[in-house]
């Protein structure tokens, strides 16, 4: 059999049942296991330290994250509400579940009604468990009292109390998942599972097909069992019941947090909040970052140390007017401008723009926005969650681009793929547009805000109302408003800076060899022919901008610096900037949408922008000029 | 008592649930401790109709089109 080795190993346990002896664990598989925002990857942290491996799920764009712990493999899952196959993020806890031998539940003790239904689901799958309930210094404040005591001999699993802020109670980790044990299961359950068991092989198997998911039902060659609405009633009843019999509250007090939270999802009070949120980010990530240490690193580091220095190493071998020049340090180059542009234009920005949605993200106002903006989303056939890749579209549309994956459905990617390419100018062609806009004055720069939020809506309205399907709905959990622990925030932004990076550089360096390729050639000047008449009849611009809507292929500032130098009139300037906003996405977002989209309708959306662009441009064109 | 879909409810007015439709949201809200016979606060009505509902110390953020399709019934009025 040529199965990989995780799996021999979980078929070696399921054919000895639970009872593991030392010799037959060559290495304990352990997993975390809770809801979303319980603070999971601290505990994750904690026990992994420096050796971690993370990796997206086999056949999947899910993230997850395996360490080394001892003797033990330990995986940190996508946050979940239950054990089932809704999601993609669902399916990939559901089988880190299905193959681990002990499962670390982290609990979040505020919320014991919404969490506890998870760990029910585990130990009614027959898993060993063990239960940490986390945030004990938030239910003191808050005067809630649990009874863990009580609560680990009803759920017949230990039960660990921490607060992951301090690290207190960290060091019993360890313990706990040595101490992890098979819970009290319905006794009426535990008569259902037998029937089924001879089919699924194990009990948490056998107890997923009974509630109807059909994924391991498949597996395994049976009908779903249909039951799952009765088992769900039955659990969550239960669930209600011990937290009756732990749970006691000294009388809830409005604290801050709390306060915060109803404000942030409140029009009167959330709308200043957002546009405060906003600014902020505008002051770090648009002034800080992109202007003053962008083009520090860019002019001096970029231009001024690395690619003199590279152009006299290649220049050695290769001649710097040779085809090859000009693809390795021409205008263009592979090793001069994409290694610049990487390293110090669009790596500071993607780390400041992920930190300030990490802060946004843990403080628990993300949600918050996205219940605050559902109702206009759905409008363009979204629902409130899109609102965190359209954000980063202003950081990086190529970013934002790939976190589109986490969105709920096909048809909300695609929505929120076309708008982003569309109508969504990123950061680095703003800081272009906002200083060409604050010199053709303030009536021009509301026509072009007004002409991007129009083509923003029309898309989405458009394909709203054209392609099949309709909008999941938003349901989620508000989590409390905290204060964003800092050593997360960092990890979490490290992670995804790293992915992003390790995703998105190939195709950057695709797109200059591409570009490179043009040059050479002479197709990038056959291209500015062709183009230079649209720009001139109809766009009523001057010759040279065709040349900057080339450029905008690259780089999408290079486009729009490219306007900068050409004697405009303030209408002109608008016409100039609407077109190269909406025209096509650079290179590297193109080459991340293919990935994700598929060539047919990366293609479409693709020549959409150039059709879209000119026409818009155009007939602005013909109304001002 | 009479019934009205969860999206007209008023801003801090106790509901019970009284219909949630079959399918995929139904399991969703079940997961959530939303289901028929409980008692829940609406603690935000958003204009469109975005709910935010309130169960003990929970609070679930529930879209209009979502919330068009659940029955309530309302326990109080205004607050």
């Amino acid at each position: 059999m040529n199965t990989p080795s995780p799996h021999n190993h979980f078929e070696k346990h399921q054919h000895a049942g639970l009872s593991l002896t030392a010799e037959e664990l060559i290495r304990t598989q352990v997993a975390l296991v809770g809801n979303p925002n319980v603070g999971k990857s601290l505990f994750f942290n904690y026990l992994s330290g420096m050796y971690v491996d993370v990796s997206n799920y086999p056949g999947t764009t899910v993230e997850i994250s395996k360490g080394r712990f001892g003797e033990m493999d330990v995986y940190d899952t996508p946050g979940v509400y239950g054990i089932s196959s809704f999601t993609a993020e669902e399916n990939v806890t559901r089988d880190v579940v299905l193959r681990s031998d002990v499962i670390l539940n982290i609990v979040d003790a505020v919320h014991l009604e919404r969490d506890l239904f998870l760990t029910q689901q585990l130990i009614d799958m027959g898993k060993k468990v063990s239960v940490i309930l986390n945030f004990m210094d938030e239910v003191r404040l808050r005067g809630l009292e649990i009874d863990t005591k009580l609560l680990s001999s009803v759920l017949g699993v230990p039960v660990f109390t921490t607060t992951a802020v301090t690290k207190e109670g960290f060091d019993a980790i360890p313990e706990a998942i040595r101490q992890a044990r098979r819970g009290n299961q319905d006794p009426d359950l535990h008569h259902r599972l037998h029937g089924m068991l001879a089919v699924a092989g194990s009990e948490a198997e056998a107890l997923l097909i009974l509630e109807d998911d059909e994924d391991v039902a498949a597996r395994h060659g049976v009908q779903p069992g249909g039951e799952r609405e009765e088992m769900y009633v039955e659990r969550r009843n239960r669930v209600n019941l011990v937290i009756n019999a732990v749970l006691s509250e000294r009388g809830i007090q409005r604290r801050l947090s709390t306060l915060l939270g109803r404000w942030a999802v409140n029009p009167w009070t959330g709308v200043p909040m957002l546009l405060g949120a906003l600014y902020l980010v505008y002051l770090f990530v648009g002034t800080l970052i992109a202007q003053d240490l962008v083009e520090y690193l860019e002019t001096n580091l970029g231009n001024g140390l690395w690619e003199p220095w590279i152009r006299g190493i290649v220049t050695q071998s290769i001649p710097a007017d040779s085809w090859l020049g000009t693809i390795l340090i021409g205008e263009f180059g592979v090793l001069t401008m994409t290694v610049t542009y990487l390293l110090f234009l669009l790596l500071p920005l993607v780390i400041a723009f992920y930190l300030s949605l990490a802060v946004m993200e843990d403080s628990g106002y993300l949600p918050r926005l996205a219940t605050l903006v559902d109702r206009s989303l759905n409008r363009v056939g979204l629902n409130g969650s899109a609102v965190i890749p359209l954000i980063l579209g202003f950081g990086c549309v190529t970013m934002a681009t790939i976190t589109t994956r986490l969105l709920g459905s096909e048809r909300e990617k695609r929505i929120t793929t076309a708008i982003l390419q569309f109508a969504v100018p990123c950061s680095a062609q703003l800081a272009v547009i906002a200083a060409m806009l604050a010199g053709a004055g303030f009536t021009s720069m509301l026509i072009f805000a007004g002409t991007i939020l129009t083509v923003f809506v029309a898309v989405g309205t458009i394909l709203h109302r054209t392609l099949p399907g309709k909008t999941s709905p938003l349901l989620i959990d508000l989590p409390a408003m905290r204060m964003p622990r800092m050593d997360n925030v960092v990890r979490k932004t490290a992670f995804r800076t790293y992915f992003f990076m390790k995703e998105a550089t190939p195709w950057f360096f695709v797109g200059a060899l591409a570009v490179g390729i043009m040059q050479i050639t002479g197709l990038l000047s056959v291209w500015q022919e062709i183009l230079s008449p649209f720009t001139t009849a109809w766009l009523q611009l001057p010759r040279e901008a065709a040349t900057a809507f080339v450029m905008g292929m690259v780089r999408r500032d290079f486009g729009a610096a490219g306007l900068y130098d050409l004697p405009l009139t303030s209408d002109q300037i608008v016409v100039a900037l609407v077109t190269i906003t909406l025209f096509v996405p650079c290179i590297a977002s193109l080459m991340v949408m293919l990935k994700e989209r598929g060539a047919k309708e990366a293609m479409i959306v693709w020549f959409g922008t150039w059709v879209g662009a000119f026409l818009v441009g155009g007939i602005l064109s013909q109304i001002l000029i | 008592m009479s019934h009205i879909p969860l999206h007209k409810a008023k801003r801090g007015s106790i509901l019970r649930i009284e219909g949630i439709p079959e399918g995929k949201n139904r399991a969703l809200l079940l997961r959530l401790g939303i289901l028929k016979g409980e008692v829940v606060r609406c603690l935000e009505r958003l204009p469109g109709g975005t709910i935010v509902l309130e169960k003990n110390r929970q609070e679930i953020a529930v879209g209009f089109t979502l919330a068009s399709t659940i029955l309530v019934a309302v326990m109080t009025d205004e607050h």
